[in-house]
């Protein structure tokens, strides 16, 4: 009988020591189950619920599954076998029941936590967030400080223990704002702010990333989260106020077009040209005004590797579909006045 | 595909064959598909009525009259069909026939309608490409209108059907299916007319 | 012209002129093979213009291969990328068509026409009706879905494919992405969808009207009723995707402003009209291959269906939750806690009839005698690994917790646990245990274990992984990594199995090849002692008219149940046989989806000449087939020599 089960067993044992190899992976570390912060402490909570519960399921059904196949195999001569079993009622309700109760349990800690992941962190209540406005912009990521009148790219320093509000927006596409070793994720777009509190519980560099497919530069649109001690914290933005270049339009501009951009520090935010959060349009007529597309792709295209487009924006295809409408004449009048309308306000945030 | 035998005089002449009855069957169906196309064009309305940034208001262009004949011409198109069929139950072709084309008629001057106030509309800055308020419009009033124009030559067709081999449980179930769709039309109108013109006088 | 030929013509990649030229020899040589053997009638006549849903469901399937190798390859190609960091075997642009077509393929031309076919092939047999009930109409859904699928397919050759993932999602699907690529997704997704959709409404008036006396509906056999619920899925699903492609085509087309940046469109509209769909597409799939492992299981269990009643009531439960679970799929745009925690809820709520029915599958199992054919080894397998998927799926409907792993590897994990162990597996099980009704002969057995055990091997292998590297940080969708992330380990044994799952794919290749020369050819209409009508004809493929006399039924597992009646009684079958109106053939659908084609691919490069010249065709084809109808629904008559003749030579004794 043995002989027979040896290639099950074979299977079976090498999916199982599979398993172990892939969680104890080295150089692969599941961050997301260690978290660095109160946010990520709060989620890998509900994470962990749910995995212990999940384990149970399968552990259930994993041991029924193999008993009955091993009881109920046609070569097992002497087993019970009773063709016309239709089912059972009572059967059917203990296995709907039980499910049902799983769903409630797990219910109600994730609404506990949607909402509480609303506020900010409860350990560090007492403390004011530092507001940083994160612009995801194709494919850079742009932090403005209104407090502190900085703006960076593609890095953020904040203070250890401290909460963090970030007003997530876009200037172009739909990103998503993820640093996964402090807390979850949320999507930034055009005309819409979302709020997301995150807080680093030590100092240190977390590797901060864009989730959500924006194209060709998608993969390195990312941004270190630096967490520093509180003094450093301080001196880095009076550092930055004093030394750091301010933002002039013309860069900003620049910045609006689709590539990737090493990190950068200025010592004005670009809140005074276009708030994003409310603005959807700015992006798309800096692009129109620089006669640059998104990306050239189809037949010229050279295949090439790594990184987005850095040069290559020439390329005046006629493919803005938009020229030849005339209710798009319309739009495009009404898009010069937006702008200049944008450029005589100047107004902060 | 049995055929059938015995069949009760009585029986509507279109439910008379097994393919009548399928067809039939399978066109309600079909409308189950149409009613989720059209919710979700009601959907889209719905949720871009504010972007009307760019354009003019839809209270600004809408002519409330006009659109109130329209609807009339369509309500009373759906009735005449209605008469058409019990002509068919009648089996009295030339009276179907007549009542048939009053419909097109109506239906076409419902049509006719509609695209002078579209032209009107597009006049007035209110373009399809205007912006997303009237985007949305254009998609629902022309998804409807395209619709009815489909409709008007599909009548056409099964008329000239009619004509050449006469009133059988085919052409029967052609003529049934049709005025189904048209009457389906009317039902639609109904909404777009409350959601987009009345509401958007008032909205 | 020869500019535009010139600039779309994609000869600068070698992988791509790889290809070009291959498909140019490929098609030389298919055509020189239909001339030399003087087969291009029999072509028309016997395939093209079939109206019989077994031919039908045959080219949906051979489609559906065809279509799992491209897919496939595609999936290789990405693996072969990510397997070692910064790695510049494939560039950010061509990576992300890949994984463009790679999802839609697998999905919309390759899962969908899998089960379509199997439906078509199977269904009318097992409701004892000799074909559906409109079959001009299911003609045109194959032709329409094939021809959607060759205009998608060619983007990589001409033009450029899609590029902004299979979500296709605003601006970047807009603004982000000038060019025809997003417009081949949009037209070819488009007419394929006519297709399914009429595929929907078919079903649900051939079941509902058409079942043999005796078989009311608490008498079909379960895969019939996943087809019923699916097919009403379809219908009140497809709907919802035709007028999304059709908004973003008018925004990219003609300048209107749904989701647009400009001018108030909304991005956001896109997401949630595309997951309404998305949603209820992804059951559209799982439902029909629920219903092929309940089949494969009570046959070769040896016993009844458990749960007949509570399966059906899980199936119904199930698809009505489909319909309202959609916004899972962005719990991380921004909505409320308190609109996350609805969805939350339904999204976990789903588990529950889907739990049901793994229990009513081990309680088939239950005191059953089990054997192991490679069917039955494809269904079994199913359960442990699905519930991976499954739980998985609870984890991810958590919102909260969602925000983690929202589009990182765990749920690209999750969703190829679902979509493979459930779809894929249930693809295959199907194909191996409907073989001998389609082809008259069943696949070698032993070939299909090895197949058997490198795919689903491969397939945990090359996906558990997958999890935690979501857990490490690593999103979906990214053409590469830096060695500091420290995620080679796992794409490399990643790497290591998907190779492992292109091995048992050969395999089963191998064996379609084997098989087809050596295997025995059955006997009868019964290969496996089976429980259903379709094991009831009098050859193992049946004659085109299915049955000479339509059963009667008496019970659900008909088929069985008559054999055992037989048994006990020992009665002769009754011989007198009566004329079968059949249907004709239909040309029409083909060219018909021809002219979708050419009107698609005019749209795709704005060629508006040609769109409108292929749409006045079109119309041309509807009122012709109004006009003609008559005349082309005539049909014929089998005669009673034929059906005798048919019939003797194969009938066995009772």
């Amino acid at each position: 009988m043995f002989n027979k089960f040896k290639p099950y067993l074979i299977v079976l044992i090498s999916l199982v020591s599979l398993f172990f190899i892939i969680i104890f992976s080295s150089g692969s570390e599941m961050i997301i189950l260690d978290p660095k912060g109160p946010v990520g402490a709060l989620q890998k909570d509900l994470i962990m619920l749910s995995i212990y519960y999940m384990l149970g399921i399968m552990v259930v059904v994993l041991s029924f599954f193999t008993v009955i196949l091993l009881k109920y195999r046609s070569s097992k001569k002497d087993s019970d076998y009773k063709p016309e079993m239709h089912g059972s009622t009572k059967l059917e309700i203990i296995w709907t029941l039980i499910p049902v109760l799983i769903v409630i349990a797990l219910s109600i800690p994730n609404t506990k936590a949607l909402y509480e992941l609303r506020e900010a962190p409860k350990a560090t209540a007492h403390k004011d967030p530092i507001v940083i406005h994160a612009t995801a912009a194709d494919w850079k990521w742009i932090f403005s400080y209104p407090e502190e009148g900085i703006e960076t790219v593609n890095y953020i320093n904040v203070p250890e223990d401290h909460p963090i509000l970030f007003k997530v927006t876009a200037a172009d596409s739909m990103a998503s704002f993820w640093v996964p070793q402090l807390g979850g994720q949320i999507y930034g777009m055009p005309g819409m702010v979302n709020d997301l509190y995150l807080q680093a519980d030590e100092p240190g560099t977390y590797d901060g990333r864009n989730s959500n497919f924006t194209g060709e530069g998608m993969t390195h649109q990312k941004f270190d989260f630096v967490a520093l001690e509180e003094e450093k914290y301080r001196e880095w933005v009076k550092d930055s106020q004093e030394n750091e270049p301010k933002l002039t339009e013309e860069t900003y501009e620049k910045l609006m077009l689709p590539d990737t951009v090493d990190k950068m520090t200025f010592s004005s935010t670009h809140l005074a040209f276009v708030d994003h959060g409310k603005n959807s349009e700015y992006a798309m007529a800096i692009r129109e005004k620089y006669g640059v597309e998104a990306s050239s792709h189809g037949a010229d295209k050279d295949a090439e590797s790594s990184h987005g487009n850095h040069g290559d924006h020439g390329d005046m295809e006629d493919h803005d579909n938009h020229e030849d409408h005339d209710g798009m004449k319309d739009h495009e009048d009404h898009e010069e006045e937006h702008k200049d309308h944008e450029n005589n306000e100047g107004h902060e945030h | 595909m049995a055929h059938s035998t015995n069949i009760d005089p009585n029986t509507p002449l279109e439910y008379q064959s097994e393919i009548g009855k399928l067809n039939i069957f399978g066109f309600w169906v079909f409308l189950g598909a149409e009613v989720a196309l059209f919710a979700t064009i009601f959907a889209t309305f719905f949720a871009l009525e504010s972007g009307t940034v760019g354009g003019p208001l839809p209270s600004e262009v809408f002519d409330l009259k006009n659109t109130i004949i329209m609807t009339l011409l369509l309500l009373i198109s759906s009735f005449t069909s209605g008469i058409s069929i019990n002509e068919l139950r009648r089996r009295n072709v030339k009276g179907m026939m007549v009542w048939l084309i009053i419909t097109l008629f109506f239906g076409a001057g419902f049509l006719y309608m509609e695209i002078t106030e579209f032209l009107h509309l597009i006049h007035e800055g209110a373009a399809m490409g205007t912006n997303a308020y009237w985007s949305s419009f254009y998609l629902l009033t022309g998804t409807h209108g395209l619709h009815v124009s489909l409709g008007i030559l599909w009548i056409i067709l099964v008329m000239f059907q009619v004509k050449r081999q006469g009133l059988n449980p085919d052409t029967a179930k052609k003529l049934f299916v049709s005025s189904l769709y048209w009457h389906f039309l009317d039902f639609v109108w109904i909404f777009v007319f409350t959601s987009v013109y009345l509401l958007g006088m008032v909205g | 012209m020869f500019d535009f030929i010139k600039d779309n013509l994609i000869l600068n990649d070698p992988l791509i002129l790889g290809a070009n030229i291959s498909i140019v020899f490929t098609v030389i040589g298919i055509v020189a093979t239909l001339t030399y053997f003087k087969k291009w009638k029999w072509l028309w006549n016997d395939w093209i213009t079939s109206v019989d849903h077994k031919k039908i469901g045959i080219m949906y399937i051979i489609a559906a291969l065809i279509m799992l190798f491209r897919g496939g390859v595609d999936a290789l190609l990405m693996r072969a990328q990510l397997t070692v960091p910064n790695n510049e075997f494939l560039s950010s642009q061509h990576y992300n068509e890949i994984f463009t077509t790679h999802g839609t393929i697998m999905i919309l031309f390759m899962a969908m026409p899998f089960l379509l076919g199997l439906m078509n092939v199977i269904v009318p047999l097992q409701i004892g009706a000799r074909d559906v009930a409109f079959p001009f109409l299911n003609n045109l859904s194959f032709w329409s879905f094939m021809f959607g699928a060759i205009l998608f397919n060619m983007s990589f050759v001409f033009g450029g494919s899609p590029d902004a993932g299979w979500t296709n999602y605003a601006p970047l699907a807009i603004e982000g992405s000038p060019g025809p690529g997003i417009n081949y997704y949009l037209l070819g997704l488009q007419i394929s969808g006519i297709g399914t959709l009429l595929t929907g409404i078919n079903f649900v008036v051939t079941i509902i009207k058409m079942r043999a006396p005796g078989m009311t509906l608490l008498r079909m056999p379960m895969f019939t009723w996943t087809t019923l619920i699916t097919a009403f899925i379809i219908v009140f699903a497809f709907p919802i995707l035709t007028v999304t492609l059709a908004l973003m085509t008018f925004d990219r087309l003609f300048g209107t402003h749904f989701f647009t940046l400009t001018a108030g469109g909304n991005p956001m509209l896109w997401s949630n009209l595309f997951w309404l769909w998305g949603h209820p597409e992804v059951y559209i799939v799982i439902l029909p291959a629920f219903g092929i492992f309940s089949e494969i299981i009570a046959t070769f269990a040896r016993k009844t269906l458990f749960g007949y009643k509570s399966m059906i009531i899980s199936l119904v439960a199930i698809s009505g939750l489909s319909f309202v679970v959609w916004v899972h799929h962005f719990f991380t745009m921004g909505g409320s806690a308190a609109v996350n925690s609805v969805f939350s809820i339904s999204t976990m709520a789903i588990a529950i009839p889907t739990g049901i029915k793994i229990f009513n599958w081990l309680g088939t199992l239950y005191k059953g005698r089990i054997e192991f054919t490679v069917a039955m080894m494809w269904s079994v397998a199913f359960i442990p690994t699905f519930l991976i998927g499954g739980v998985t799926g609870v984890m991810l409907g958590m919102a909260a917790a969602d925000f983690q792993y929202h589009n990182n590897y765990f749920l690209v994990a999750h969703f190829h646990y679902t979509l493979i162990a459930g779809v894929v597996f249930a693809c295959f099980a199907g194909l191996v245990y409907w073989y001998p009704k389609m082809f008259g002969h069943k696949m070698n057995e032993r070939i299909g274990k090895w197949a058997f055990w490198f795919f689903s091997i491969g397939f945990n292998v090359c996906f558990l992984p997958q999890f935690v590297l979501g857990f490490s940080g690593m999103p979906r969708r990214v053409y590469t990594y830096g060695p500091e992330d420290g995620w080679m380990a796992l794409n490399v044994i990643s790497s290591v199995g998907a190779f492992g799952m292109g091995v048992g794919f050969m395999i089963i290749v191998y064996n379609v090849y084997y098989s087809y020369r050596f295997a025995k050819r059955e006997l009868s209409g019964d290969a496996w002692d089976g429980r259903t009508l379709e094991w009831a004809t009098s050859s193992a493929i049946p004659p085109h008219y299915n049955f000479a006399h339509v059963p009667e039924v008496k019970s659900a597992d008909a088929f069985y149940y008559m054999k055992q009646e037989r048994k006990e009684s020992g009665k002769p079958e009754k011989v007198e046989y009566k004329p079968i109106h059949m249907p004709s053939n239909a040309g029409t659908p083909f060219i018909m989806s021809g002219l979708f084609f050419v009107g698609g691919f005019g749209l795709v490069f704005e060629l508006w000449w040609m769109a409108i010249l292929a749409l006045i065709g079109i119309f041309g084809c509807m009122a012709y087939r109004s006009l003609f109808s008559h005349k082309q629904d005539a049909g014929y008559y089998v005669s009673v020599e034929e059906i005798e003749k048919t019939e003797n030579p194969y009938k066995r004794e009772a």
